[in-house]
């Protein structure tokens, strides 16, 4: 029989939209309106997964975000699975396909279950970290089986296909939640003019009206609910959010909220939808107005099937159609619960009785119960239950009217569906985030949101207030408040009628005595996602683990996927009564983000793949791709890497680059490097305050390099800087360094001379620059010059500048060399970069002109014993320590940064790693980089090192390996041996020499 | 995530258009040659770090490049004013 | 003294675990000890065994002002390594490696130490040059590790993208095969069973409001519950607040406390069986015995005490994961959290004699203390017992930043771990 929980009529579904979906491989129907739990109850499926220690079969307990066990495997194919979803806040749709996590060979019959119930009595909270430790080996064996067995659900194999988005927002309120509370307060702030943005995490608004039978305003609460959502919606200032659930609250009134756009159409966004979008949300004033969970009990066996929350048992009836069982009994501290049983009883199936733990309730409520017949059976407790797989019946006793034991005779009941209420318990989880400390009321018997520094206020059940007429009261309040804090009119807004329904006095109990003491009592389950018991919290405390975060962690309590919503409250109560102290002596939880957990794609958003990080280009990078460079990441940069020809291996290709450029002319796109524009009359002060070397008598025309260093005297950045004008220079940087160097002038101008005239511009991006290089480049570059520049030998000299206009294109050309040959470095307008490099090539083709990229660039600088920072320093070696210290001026009067700290004891110590050229004995052998040096081969490990390879390739031009590395004392050890122990077991012997292996007197770029 | 006001910008800006450069009112030393080790290695690297009110320094790199200080709670995560290189702070832990 | 074993959980499950003995005692503390550890996290806990246990230093007192372990111990993502570049940190880490090895036999309680080995990926020719240097160092010092390709990684790892779709492709990777992780609480809780076994006083929630200074050493501290107790030496073992409580004793430490975040996913089926770590892209990954992926967050740049940080901290970390894990996009984040952290300059700890006599500091471990809780607490606890510090401490004296005798591990530390 299809839907037979499912009644005639009532309920926001909508009976005339059949949905049939699949649970474990079957098929089922269900109306549009249901979540798949109210769907699966409707159909009459009991058990929806194993438990995780004890594979004990569970049902569904609760209506909402709440829920511990029907954490649902969904999606249809492989690249759409999504684990754990709870099936109490999946929306049905139709073609849905959904399982249950564990359970084997079904979730019905699971073997593991009949293990759980032999070993789980060895199985106590901590039980793993008193065995498994002998033999220490067979830890990784224990382990795997362990592994196995944990987890819930399965991350898909494939690629996510869908989307996400994010959107950022500022609002002057938002409100969280769209109970009757949070409706009105949004109402009131929209009316006087607020900007609002109003999430609730389910598909209506409405909260606790969508199962309440209540009248609200003299009609339907439905239809109050839908009146003031129509508004709302038609206000421009106001964003109506359903299916958003607000997960974080951060500092500074920061709100992350998560919207489901289409999670409840299919199983895949459909074409051009995102699936999820994230906002951030940036809002001057918050109400939160989160509502309350409703306690179930803890008593014996009460994780069987048909045991459930009293107000889902109300929801699944009220709002989905759906009476989950035959025979119901109520067990209560509260009158509000004896709705459950009312909605029971009007549904035409059986109340067996109402078992409440007072002694003497008497409420209007209780007395609607009594009118209808009910048997009302009070100072009493549903001790145990009984059933496997569904509940059968119920043992219920009379207890002490403190609740803390049994008083009489156990008597049984038939039942299969145990509806239970402890209480209400104020959702502050968003109170929490921020750091604020929950408060316990006696009153309310929860903790209440405490002191905050947001600008936060509460509206609602959140406060305790779990009446409607109370919710809607404070909810107004909140919007009138929120308004004047907000520097707005107040506005008139009516709270509408409500019926006030007299209650009486609730029963502070948590966990119901038993006739046996609790470590023998039926298993009576406090955490059900974690399989956490009332006699393991006993244990725990017993043990000594007496803090409440150490119950938490010994147990695993609160750590399940539904955080605790349902069981801490109960768990501390139980820690409390065996520390014979009060709930809040034992203190409180804290929350953390999420509220409910959220999709990591949905947090990533579409800042992955290409758009992970930026990729920056040249101007010339189309060229690159053209002509089939390889590239290298440096920084944000694509970079090319090398440029092989067809068949041409890599070291083929370097070889042929570097032996073009040292016999003719090869071109170099250095565009990357980082330009900085530094201006006013201070400039040059300033260069020589951040430089190691001396700037008072640059000339303008002339260029220079510099090292700089940090405070402490160690190298981190280096260049060539410029004169343009006497007062403004061209400041150069590492690639990927620019903006840290820009940002570091800029926080020495700020913060420490600010008497300092002087500007900085980045201008990177401005400029394209192409470096030709080798013996032909004047050649080439004379014939590209358009009017009559000399750029001979002795009128445009080693470290020069000229301003001209190259290939038609004014052009800043700069006579450096990082290769030792004979070089230009010609800088053009970015735009005019693809063109000037092409001309060029127009040009060079009659001397072979061979691009060449980052790793030719390294080997011939490398040949001449030039640093590349980041490669060959590493934060800790000082211009000293690199053998350069004709780049440091000790005698400029103003103590220039990184002077003193180069000068501390351990900086000017003998025996410091310093840079060496390495060279091989077998000049075949290239060493790989980052080789550790040793003077004994011999010695046994650990072996005492005294330096390492930072820079080695095979050098076409020399016929043999080149490295520099560091070594011990190397620049006084010249000609001695070193060896590098490799891992391949090779031990390749080395003689330290000079760094620079080609044209020692740099005749090359002499001509 | 902080919402920090730019006193150059005169605006609220998210905290992702601005990076911490730690503890303000850290003065170089006039004579840094003079300094002892110990001198010069409390300059660079010794810190407060106090838990409450600390007075620091925030760069708006993605903004106007300013740097600026702020006192802020260390606890609470309020920031309680903001003034400009050079100013001193009017709220000072007792 | 109780004995852990599978027969003893047979024997307490016939009498319902109704008798198993308390874990630690719960003392009132005396007027006196020989040394006080400040602190009861994992370091301050490890001290306490290791001077009971190896040093013979019984009369031996734990203040805690609130639960033990409930500090960076409780809250940090349980990678164990020991491949550091520089002798000096290779071999404290080292040092911790071997005891972690044998650590659930010697402490008689599983901290599920599981060594499923531990991934550094390199991204650009410098990150594989740094892990060719990394790798060769740790060899000759003695210490497992291999330079792995794209190729090799992925077959370790084949949900990694090793794709040359990803923005920045995997290159390569070193490899330790002897790193992994372990239960954290266990941890604390084995050394504090250990500790109190061997007569050391545990005194949780209980604040040491200030020490107590004579003649410019210190003579015992000030506490909020049970008022002034003596100590011949007092070790500060409190990550995330050795600022704090530098400053009572009246000098600064060259340190930030700063937040460090870390998230999991919700428990799912095993499908990650190695730690995974990127300096580059900058996140790592493992997967808990629970099922969950444990995911450490980058440091957030501004000095926090309100175990929190920044939003966007957590996004980067996720974006991160998503780049590296792409079939992670619809699996779920559940829960998010903050430690504090003690940030030196130079990524390495301080262990450390200090301007007032007979207090020692052990601080600054930064983002990765927790792989070095026994060889931290070994070492400490050597160094309490001698008044002297250990030689594998010696290198990490406050004093270096004096000196200048920096040992610069932020290429190792690297990632926030």
């Amino acid at each position: 029989m299809s839907q037979k929980n499912r009644l005639q009529s009532g309920g926001r579904i909508d009976r005339s939209k059949p949905l049939t979906f699949t649970y474990n491989g079957k098929q089922f129907e269900g109306f549009a309106g249901d979540t798949l739990a109210s769907a699966l109850l409707a159909n009459g499926v009991d058990i929806i997964g194993r438990s995780f220690k004890y594979s004990r079969p569970r049902g569904i307990v609760a209506a909402g975000a709440e829920e511990p066990n029907a954490v649902m495997q969904l999606g249809a194919t492989e690249a759409t699975q999504v684990p754990n979803v709870r099936a109490t806040q999946q929306e049905l749709f139709s073609g849905l396909v959904s399982g249950s996590t564990n359970g084997w060979p079904s979730v019905d019959n699971d073997i593991m279950g009949l293990l759980g119930k032999v070993g789980g009595k060895m199985m106590p909270p901590g039980f793993y970290y008193k065995t498994f430790m002998y033999p220490a080996t067979m830890w990784e064996t224990y382990e795997k089986v362990i592994r196995k067995a944990a987890g819930l659900g399965r991350s898909p194999n494939e690629y996510d296909p869908d989307t996400y988005d994010k959107v950022n927002q500022h609002a002057d309120l938002v409100v969280v939640g769209a109970g009757p509370a949070g409706l009105i307060a949004a109402l009131t702030a929209a009316r006087g003019g607020a900007r609002v943005i109003i999430a609730d995490e389910q598909n209506e608004f409405g909260g606790s009206l969508l199962s309440s039978k209540e009248s609200v305003d003299g009609k339907a609460a439905g239809a109050w609910v839908a009146g003031v959502v129509k508004e709302l919606e038609a206000n421009e200032n106001v964003i109506v959010l359903p299916r958003s659930t607000v997960n974080g609250y951060h500092d500074h009134n920061f709100l992350t909220i998560h919207q489901r756009m289409t999670d409840h159409i299919a199983d895949r966004a459909p074409n051009g939808q995102v699936r999820q979008r994230y906002h951030r949300v940036r809002s001057k004033w918050v109400v939160l107005a989160t509502g309350a969970h409703e306690r179930p009990l803890v008593f014996g066996n009460n994780d069987v099937p048909g045991c459930m929350v009293a107000n889902a048992v109300s929801t699944y009836i009220n709002r989905y159609g759906v009476v989950p069982g035959n025979e119901l009994v109520l067990m209560t501290t509260n009158d509000n619960a004896y709705r459950t049983a009312i909605d029971w009883h009007d549904a035409g199936r059986k109340v067996q009785a109402i078992v409440d733990t007072r002694k003497n309730p008497t409420g209007a409520l209780v007395e609607a119960a009594r009118e209808r017949g009910i048997t009302v059976m009070t100072g009493s407790a549903v001790i145990d239950v009984q059933g496997s797989k569904r509940v059968t019946g119920v043992s219920v006793a009379p207890i002490s009217e403190d609740g803390s034991k049994v008083t009489g005779s156990v008597k049984k009941l038939s039942a299969d569906t145990v509806a239970s209420s402890g209480g209400w318990s104020p959702v502050i989880h968003l109170s929490c985030h921020t750091g604020s400390k929950p408060v316990w009321n006696e009153d309310v018997l929860g903790f209440l949101p405490g002191k905050t520094v947001q600008k936060q206020l509460t509206a609602g059940a959140i406060n305790g207030t779990f009446n409607t007429a109370g919710a809607l009261e404070e909810g107004k309040k909140a919007g009138l408040e929120a308004l004047s804090k907000l520097g707005l009119s107040a506005v008139e807004v009516e709270v509408p009628a409500t019926t006030e329904v007299k209650e009486s006095k609730a029963m502070a109990l948590f966990h119901v005595p038993h006739t046996k003491p609790t470590s023998q009592a039926p298993k009576q389950f406090v955490d059900y996602q974690n399989d956490v018991t009332a006699a393991g919290i006993e244990l725990a405390c017993r043990e000594g683990f007496e803090s409440i975060e150490h119950v938490k962690r010994y147990t695993a309590m609160g750590f399940g996927t539904d955080q605790g919503k349902l069981g801490n409250i109960n768990g501390m109560a139980v820690a409390a009564k065996v520390l014979n102290q009060t709930i809040p002596q034992t203190g409180t939880t804290i929350f953390r983000p999420n509220y409910t957990p959220i999709t990591f794609g949905a947090i990533a958003g579409r800042d992955c793949g290409a758009l992970f990080d930026p990729e920056r280009y040249s101007a010339m990078h189309k060229w690159h791709l053209e002509n089939g460079a390889k590239f290298e990441d440096v920084g944000q940069w694509k970079r090319p890497w090398y440029f092989p020809k067809a068949g041409e291996s890599m070291q083929e290709a370097l070889n042929r680059e570097c032996l073009a450029t040292r016999e003719s002319i090869g071109i170099l796109d250095a565009s990357t490097l980082g330009k900085i524009d530094i201006q006013g009359k201070d400039a040059r002060e300033f260069l020589g305050r951040v430089y190691s070397n001396a700037w008072a008598k640059l000339p303008v025309g002339k260029c220079r390099y510099g090292l700089m260093l940090k405070e402490d005297g160690m190298v981190f950045d280096d260049g060539v800087t410029s004169c343009l004008a006497e007062n403004h220079f061209l400041m150069t940087t590492t690639s990927g360094g620019a903006a840290t160097v820009l940002n570091w002038l800029e926080f020495y101008h700020q913060t420490e001379w600010p008497e300092l005239e002087v500007y900085f511009t980045s201008v990177t991006d401005h400029w394209a620059t192409m470096t030709i290089s080798g013996p032909n480049s004047r050649k080439l570059l004379e014939e590209l010059i358009d009017g009559d520049v000399d750029v001979s030998k002795d009128s445009f000299k080693f470290m020069d500048w000229k301003p001209m206009s190259v290939a038609g294109v004014p052009a800043r050309v700069f006579r450096i060399s990082f290769t030792g040959e004979l070089s230009f470095e010609i800088n053009v307008q970015a735009n005019y970069g693809l063109h000037v490099w092409e001309k060029l090539f127009e040009h060079g083709a009659k001397y072979d002109l061979t691009p060449y990229g980052t790793e030719t660039m390294h080997i011939l600088r490398a040949e001449k014993g030039f640093i590349i920072a980041g490669q060959d320093t590493d934060g800790s070696v000082h211009p000293y320590d690199l053998g350069m210290g004709w780049a440091v001026s000790m005698n400029k009067p103003f103590s220039f940064i990184g002077k003193r700290g180069m000068q501390r004891e351990d900086c000017v110590r003998a025996e410091r790693k310093q840079m060496v050229g390495i060279k091989t004995i077998d000049p075949n052998v290239v060493l790989p980089e980052g080789a550790q040096a040793v003077f004994d081969p011999t010695a046994s490990i650990p072996m005492p090192m005294v330096g390492h390879i930072s820079s080695s390739y095979w050098s076409a031009c020399l016929g043999r390996s080149v490295a520099l590395g560091f070594v011990k004392g190397g620049l006084d050890k010249m000609g001695e041996k070193v060896y590098y122990p490799l891992v391949d077991g090779r031990i390749v012997e080395a003689e330290i020499c000079s760094p620079i292996f080609l044209d020692p007197k740099g005749e090359r770029q002499n001509v | 995530m902080f919402y920090i006001y730019c006193p150059y910008c005169g605006e609220h800006r998210e905290e992702e258009e601005f990076h911490n450069h730690g503890q303000a009112h850290i003065e170089r030393p006039a004579d840094p040659d003079s300094c002892t080790d110990e001198e010069w290695g409390n300059y660079m690297f010794f810190r407060k770090s106090p838990k409450g009110l600390h007075h620091e320094i925030w760069d708006h790199v993605a903004g106007c490049r300013k740097f600026f200080n702020v006192t802020r709670d260390t606890v609470t995560y309020e920031i309680k004013e903001v003034y400009k290189m050079g100013e001193q702070p009017k709220v000072v832990a007792e | 003294m109780q004995q852990y074993s599978g027969f003893g959980l047979l024997k307490h499950s016939l009498s319902h675990h109704e008798n198993w003995q308390r874990v630690w005692r719960n003392p009132t503390p005396k007027k006196k000890y020989d040394v006080i550890i400040v602190g009861g996290g994992g370091h301050g806990l490890a001290t306490a065994y290791y001077l009971a246990k190896q040093f013979g230093v019984t009369n031996v007192a734990v203040i805690e002002k609130g639960y033990l372990g409930g500090g960076n111990t409780a809250r940090n993502t349980t990678i164990v390594r020991s491949n550091y570049l520089w002798d000096e940190s290779a071999h404290l880490y080292e040092h911790a490696m071997k005891l972690w090895e044998g650590l659930s036999q010697d402490l008689n309680y599983n901290v599920m130490f599981s060594q499923r080995g531990c991934l550094n990926l390199g991204h650009t020719l410098q990150d594989m040059r740094d892990i060719e240097r990394r790798v060769n160092a740790n060899r000759l010092n003695g210490i497992d590790g291999e330079v792995l390709d794209a190729k090799q990684v992925s077959e370790i790892v084949p949900i990694l993208d090793c794709s040359d779709n990803a923005r920045y492709p995997v290159m390569g990777a070193s490899w330790q095969p002897r790193a992994g992780v372990a239960r954290h609480d266990a941890v604390a809780w084995g050394f504090a069973r250990g500790a109190d076994m061997h007569g050391v006083d545990l005194i949780q929630q209980t604040e040491v409001t200030d020490f107590i200074i004579e003649d410019g050493t210190v003579v015992g501290v000030k506490t909020d519950r049970y008022g002034d107790i003596k100590a011949d030496r007092v070790g500060c073992v409190v990550a995330g607040h050795s600022s704090v409580m530098a400053a009572k004793a009246g000098f600064e430490l060259p340190l930030e406390s700063h937040p460090l975040q870390a998230l999991v996913s919700e428990p799912i089926k095993p499908i990650l069986d190695t730690v995974v770590m990127s300096n580059h892209v900058h996140g790592y990954a493992s997967q808990s015995d629970k099922g969950d992926l444990v995911i450490g967050a980058g440091i957030d740049s501004y000095v926090g005490y309100g175990q929190r940080g920044s939003y966007p901290t957590i996004e980067h970390t996720v974006q991160a994961i998503v780049e590296m894990f792409p079939i992670f996009s619809r699996v779920r984040m559940n829960r998010q959290w903050g430690g504090i952290v003690d940030t030196c300059p130079d990524a390495c700890p301080i262990i450390s004699k200090t301007p007032v006599k007979n207090l020692f500091f052990n601080c600054g471990w930064g983002t990765g203390g927790f792989k070095a809780t026994p060889g931290s607490g070994n070492v400490f606890a050597a160094s309490l017992a001698k008044g002297e510090m250990h030689e594998m401490a010696e290198p990490f004296s406050m004093f270096r930043f004096h000196n200048g005798a920096l040992i610069d591990e932020h290429g190792a530390a690297g990632v926030a771990h």
